[in-house]
């Protein structure tokens, strides 16, 4: 019989969470001070700020929301790989599409 | 503590129920994406009214960012406890999730009134229009995760943990968490790329 406890049904470890929770903090402060202190500008700017989302997000997926962490077939990696693909083509096209009609339209 | 161990089937129900939420989160995400997408796109059409410059509050901002990531970090203590069914412990940490969450609430409610009062609401310009969508989206979603909390704190305080509120109680902590990476980036995009 295949029995478990609740404890092997949940994934998260104490280390884990007071990792990305210390991390996560860590990240939001940079890009905070970044910001107040006008260290960076233009496109550089918005780049790393943009990346320390990202990183903040990835750490907090893996993190807080186990993803991965499930038995195989791993459906829940499958699911977020395609949230991401979609993600992408509505974001991405949406910017890519308005800025071209943008500077056809206004010059 | 020892733990009652749970049948085949109530496992296979747990991990069913678990993996339709991720789904139900995912397509959540995909919202939020077009929502964003709005904001990218409209940001700068200010029809004459206030830029994103001239109104945002970053150190409010960056208190309403503290506040959610700790509430967060409180949630996934509380889901550690609620493994090891030690209900006191468990309880207590949802209860300073709730109270955070309430706080970010009441945060984002005082942003948004006092936006309003001067007023640039959500009628003054496609800008406003956007922010006021994406941002309201969020609160709301933390309006139905404090809602649902208060449900399943009430469950556990009176049943204690069973097969049935061990398994909200894990939909909760995922909705929660997700919804704290949403607001990383709101954050970003929104807050620290809008700030002057």
């Amino acid at each position: 019989m295949n029995k478990e406890n609740t404890t092997t049904l949940w994934h998260g470890t104490l280390k884990e969470y007071i990792v990305g929770f210390v991390l996560s903090l860590l990240l939001t402060l940079i890009a905070y001070f970044i910001v107040k202190e006008h260290l960076l500008k233009g496109l550089l700017l918005f780049s790393t700020l943009g990346g320390l989302g990202v990183v903040q997000a990835v750490i907090q997926v893996f993190l807080f929301l186990h993803l991965g962490k499930e038995s195989k077939p791993k459906w829940g990696v499958v699911v977020f790989l395609f949230m991401l693909m979609v993600l992408i083509i509505i974001v991405g096209g949406s910017l890519w599409i308005m800025q071209s009609l943008d500077s056809r339209l206004m010059r | 503590m020892t733990q009652p161990l749970l049948s085949t089937h109530e496992v296979d129900t747990y991990h069913k129920t678990t993996l339709g939420f991720w789904v139900y989160l995912m397509t959540d995400c995909v919202l939020f994406s077009a929502l964003f997408a709005t904001y990218a796109v409209l940001h700068q059409n200010t029809f004459g009214g206030p830029t994103s410059q001239q109104i945002y509050d970053l150190s409010l901002a960056l208190a309403e960012t503290m506040v959610l990531l700790i509430s967060s970090f409180m949630c996934g203590l509380a889901m550690l406890m609620a493994s090891r069914h030690e209900k006191n412990r468990a309880l207590v940490l949802l209860g300073v999730t709730f109270l955070l969450g309430l706080s970010f609430l009441t945060m984002e409610l005082h942003e948004f009134t006092h936006l309003v009062q001067e007023g640039n609401s959500w009628r003054r310009s496609a800008f406003l229009s956007s922010y006021f969508t994406l941002v309201g989206t969020h609160g709301l979603h933390i309006t139905c995760g404090l809602v649902w909390m208060g449900v399943v704190i009430g469950q556990i305080f009176f049943r204690g943990f069973t097969p049935h509120t061990f398994r909200r109680m894990s939909c909760l902590s995922l909705f929660w968490h997700f919804l704290d990476v949403i607001w990383i980036f709101i954050f970003t995009v929104v807050y620290l790329m809008g700030a002057k």
